[in-house]
C-alpha cells in the first residue's frame, strides 16, 4: 500500500460491483430478498411507472425552461428517479420528509405542486409550499443542514410519545454523497444514535459532489459509516424502484415502532449535470455514463411490466400522454406566474411587530409611490 | 420580593418559563447534571426530567440545527451556548437556517427558539471565552438580539424570550452573574418593561451614555463619578439590540446634546457604529458634538492578565465624556 502524496489517502482496490438490495434487475427481473418482501399488485407497479415516468418528464421541462432563461436554475434528477419515488411512495401520511434541493420526485409523492418547484428556481419565493400540508419540509440549499432539522424533528416526535402507536411518524432526511463529508450530517447522526430518534437517513449517493467522485468523501462504502455511529445502513439499489420502496418502507416502520435511526445508501447515479450551470464534460467520462444507462430506472420497470404481460401498448401511450400534458400546462403556468410584489420582501421576516422592518418597508413604499406620482404630474 | 443574582434569577425565569409552558425545553452540553458551566440551569433536569433538559452531545452546530427540528414539531427550545467564542460552530444553523425559516415557508413556520450566550470578558478566562460577538448576529435578519444587565431584566427577559415567536439570541453578561438584586417573581409579564423596549437606568440631564448588557454598570459607575464633579449624565440600557428601540436613546440625545457609546465588542464595524450613524442621522441638529465609542481595540480579546485594559472601564468612559464637552 502506497500514499499518494497528492491525493492523500492511501490506494484502495476498487470493487467492481458493490453489494446491494436488489428486488428488480436492470433487465426487468424480479428477484427475492429474504429480509425484503415486497408485494406488490400489477396496478401498485403501474402506478410507480406513472410517477417515473412523469417526474422524469417535469424534470426534463424544467431543464428545458431553464435552458431559455425562464428559470435562474435547476438541479436535475435525472437518473435518480427509482430512488425518489421507492423512498417517497414508503413514507406515510404522518411521517414527515426533509429534503435538499434535488427530491423533485419525493415533492411529486408529498403533492406538492411541481408549480410550486419550480417558482422557487424561477425567483418567486424562497419556498412557496407549506411543509405541515405537505408533511415535506422546504428545501434546503446549505449541503446537510436539514439532517439535523430533521433528527431534532424526530426526537420531538419521541417527546409526543405516539412511537409504537398508529398515529406515529417517522422522520426521513435526504441528502447526497457529498453532503456526508459535512460536519452536520456526522452530528446528526451522532445526536440520532445516542438518543435512538426515529429517523431515517436517505443517502442518494449519485457518485459525484459537482466535479468531485465520491472517493474525494469517502474512503469506505458510505452506508458502512452507520455502523461506526451506532446503527443500521443499508445500501440499495437506487436505480431499483422496489427495492428502495421495501427498504425504506422497513427503515421508517422500524423508526415509528421505537426501534432507532437507520442509514439507507441508494447507490445511483447523476445522469445529467449537478445543476444546470455545470459542464459533467470536464470531470467525467462518456463510457461511465453509457454504462449507467444500462441500469435507466425507468426501463427496467417497464421491462417488467411488458415481461409480465401486466400493461399494454395503449398504458404506456396514456402515460406518455398524461405526461406530455402536465408538463404543457406547467409550462405554461410558470410562464405566467407573475413576480411578487417588492414590498412582499419585508413580509414573514418576524412574527412579531418589528420597528426597523415596518420603518424600512415604508420608506421604500413611499419611494417607490414618488415614481408614480412623477408620472401622474 | 427575593433577593437574587443576575444567575439565580435566569434560572428562576426558565423554570418559570417551564411551568407555564411544558413545550419548553432546556438543551445544551452540561445543562442537565451539572446544571451549566456557570449553574444557570441548576435543578432543572432534576424537576423536569432528562426528556425537557437535554444533556447533548458536544456538538453546537448539532445542538441549534436539532433545536430547529424540535421547535418545527412544536417544542420552544432554550439552547445554552457554553460560552460566546463557542457560537461560531452554530453560526451557519443560526444565520442561514434559524433566521430565514420563516421567510422562506411565506410565514408558515415559526422558530421560536431562543440562543443563551454568556458573553463578554472580565472574569480571568482563557481565549475564546470573554468575547462579545452582537454584530454579527444584529447584522442577520430575522433574529431578535437582546442583552440582560440587571437581575430583574434577567429574570424578566428571558420569560420574554422565550414567549416570542421568534428566535431571539440571547446575550448574558457573564462577569455580572453574581450582581444581585432584588426581583419580584411573583410580579407578570404585564408588569415587566417589554422585551424590545430600553431604559433609561439614571437620568441625567448633561451627556447621555448608551450601553447594554455588562457596559451598563460600568456606565453607572462613571456616571456615578461624574455626578461627584457636577455632570449628570444620563444612562441608556438598551436591554434590545435588534430591533432597536431608538426614539428613547433619541429623546435622551435631544436633550442633553451629546452622546457617548460604550459597548466590550471592537469599536470598528461593532454596534456602536449603527448607534452612532443612527444618533447622528436623527439628532443632527441638536448634537453639541460627534457621537464617540468606547469599546473594546481591534485585536483578538486579549490575555486575561492584561484585559483590564481592553475593556472599557470607568475612566475610559470619563475621557470620552471629558472630550464631548471639549468639542
Amino acid at each position: 500500500m502506497t500514499i499518494d502524496s497528492v491525493r492523500g489517502a492511501p490506494d484502495t482496490p476498487k470493487v467492481a460491483e458493490p453489494e446491494l438490495v436488489q428486488l428488480l434487475t436492470p433487465e426487468g427481473e424480479r428477484v427475492e430478498h429474504p429480509d425484503y418482501p415486497l408485494d406488490l399488485s400489477a396496478e401498485d407497479v403501474r402506478g410507480l411507472y406513472r410517477d417515473l415516468v412523469i417526474v422524469r418528464r417535469i424534470d426534463q421541462e424544467a431543464v428545458a425552461l431553464t435552458r431559455q432563461g425562464e428559470l435562474g436554475l435547476w438541479a436535475s434528477l435525472l437518473g435518480q428517479e427509482a430512488a425518489q419515488i421507492g423512498s417517497g411512495r414508503a413514507a406515510s401520511a404522518n411521517d414527515m420528509v426533509f429534503p435538499t434541493y434535488r427530491e423533485h420526485g419525493v415533492a411529486w409523492c408529498r403533492d406538492v405542486e411541481p408549480l410550486k418547484l419550480l417558482g422557487m428556481f424561477r425567483g418567486i419565493n424562497h419556498g412557496g409550499w407549506d411543509p405541515k400540508e405537505h408533511g415535506f419540509h422546504l428545501y434546503t440549499v446549505v449541503i446537510g443542514s436539514q439532517t439535523l432539522h430533521a433528527t431534532g424533528y424526530a426526537m420531538g416526535v419521541q417527546r409526543d410519545g405516539v412511537l409504537g402507536t398508529p398515529s406515529a411518524g417517522a422522520t426521513i432526511a435526504y441528502f447526497g454523497d457529498g453532503a456526508t463529508s459535512q460536519g452536520d450530517v456526522n452530528e446528526s447522526f451522532v445526536f440520532a444514535s445516542v438518543f435512538n430518534a426515529p429517523i431515517v437517513f436517505f443517502c442518494q449517493n449519485n457518485q459525484w459532489a459537482i466535479s468531485e467522485p465520491l472517493e474525494r468523501q469517502s474512503r469506505i462504502p458510505l452506508y458502512k459509516r452507520a455502523q461506526g455511529f451506532g446503527f443500521p445502513g443499508i445500501r440499495v439499489d437506487g436505480n431499483d424502484v422496489f427495492a428502495c420502496l421495501a427498504v425504506t418502507r422497513k427503515a421508517l416502520e422500524n423508526a415509528r415502532t421505537g426501534q432507532g435511526p437507520t442509514l439507507v445508501e441508494a447507490y445511483t447515479y447523476r445522469m445529467g449535470a449537478h445543476t444546470t450551470t455545470d459542464d459533467p464534460t470536464r470531470y467525467r467520462l462518456k463510457a461511465e455514463e453509457e454504462a449507467w444507462k444500462l441500469k435507466d430506472p425507468i426501463e427496467r420497470v417497464k421491462a417488467y411490466l411488458v415481461r409480465g404481460d401486466l400493461a399494454d401498448a395503449g398504458f404506456f401511450q396514456k402515460i406518455e400522454d398524461e405526461a406530455k400534458q402536465i408538463t404543457r400546462e406547467l409550462r405554461e403556468a410558470c410562464l405566467a406566474l407573475p413576480d411578487p410584489e417588492p414590498l412582499s420582501m419585508f413580509d414573514h421576516v418576524y412574527g412579531e411587530e418589528h420597528p426597523l422592518m415596518t420603518e424600512e418597508q415604508e420608506q421604500f413604499a413611499a419611494y417607490l409611490a414618488s415614481f408614480e406620482e412623477e408620472a401622474a404630474k | 420580593m427575593s433577593t437574587l443574582t443576575l444567575g439565580k434569577a435566569l434560572n428562576a425565569g426558565l423554570r418559570k418559563a417551564m411551568e407555564n409552558d411544558p413545550k419548553v425545553l432546556v438543551m445544551g452540553e452540561d445543562v442537565g447534571k451539572l446544571g451549566g458551566v456557570f449553574r444557570i440551569t441548576d435543578g432543572l433536569q432534576k424537576d423536569f426530567g432528562e426528556e425537557r433538559v437535554i444533556d447533548t452531545p458536544l456538538a453546537e452546530s448539532g445542538i441549534v440545527g436539532t433545536a430547529i427540528g424540535l421547535a418545527l414539531r412544536g417544542y420552544r427550545p432554550v439552547v445554552e451556548i457554553q460560552f460566546d467564542g463557542f457560537v461560531f460552530p452554530a453560526a451557519d444553523q443560526i444565520i442561514t437556517q434559524l433566521a430565514k425559516m420563516r421567510m422562506r415557508s411565506l410565514g408558515a413556520l415559526e422558530l421560536p427558539v431562543v440562543v443563551r450566550i454568556p458573553c463578554g470578558g472580565g472574569i480571568g478566562a482563557v481565549e475564546h471565552h470573554s468575547e462579545s460577538p452582537e454584530a454579527y448576529f444584529t447584522h442577520t435578519a430575522g433574529l431578535r438580539v437582546v442583552a440582560c444587565s440587571n437581575p430583574l431584566d434577567a429574570y424578566s427577559m428571558i420569560q420574554q424570550a422565550v414567549a416570542s415567536p421568534d428566535p431571539v439570541i440571547f446575550f448574558e453578561p457573564k462577569r455580572r452573574y453574581w450582581d444581585k438584586a432584588e426581583v419580584d417573581t411573583d410580579a407578570g409579564a404585564a408588569d415587566w418593561t417589554p422585551l424590545h423596549r430600553a431604559a433609561v437606568v439614571r437620568p441625567g440631564e448633561h451627556a447621555t451614555l448608551l450601553a447594554y448588557g455588562p457596559a451598563v454598570k460600568t456606565c453607572l459607575e462613571a456616571a456615578g463619578a461624574a455626578a461627584e464633579e457636577g455632570r449628570e449624565l444620563e444612562v441608556i440600557d438598551l436591554r434590545s439590540l435588534n430591533p432597536l428601540d431608538i426614539g428613547t436613546a433619541t429623546d435622551s440625545v435631544n436633550r442633553t446634546g451629546r452622546c457617548v457609546v460604550v459597548h466590550e465588542a471592537p469599536v470598528f464595524n461593532g454596534y456602536g457604529a449603527e448607534l452612532a450613524a443612527r444618533i447622528t442621522e436623527k439628532c443632527f441638529y441638536r448634537l453639541e458634538s460627534p457621537v464617540l465609542r468606547v469599546g473594546g481595540f481591534s485585536t483578538p480579546y486579549p490575555p486575561s492578565r492584561i484585559e483590564d485594559h481592553y475593556l472599557p472601564d470607568l475612566d475610559r468612559i470619563l475621557d470620552a465624556v471629558d472630550r464631548t464637552f471639549a468639542w
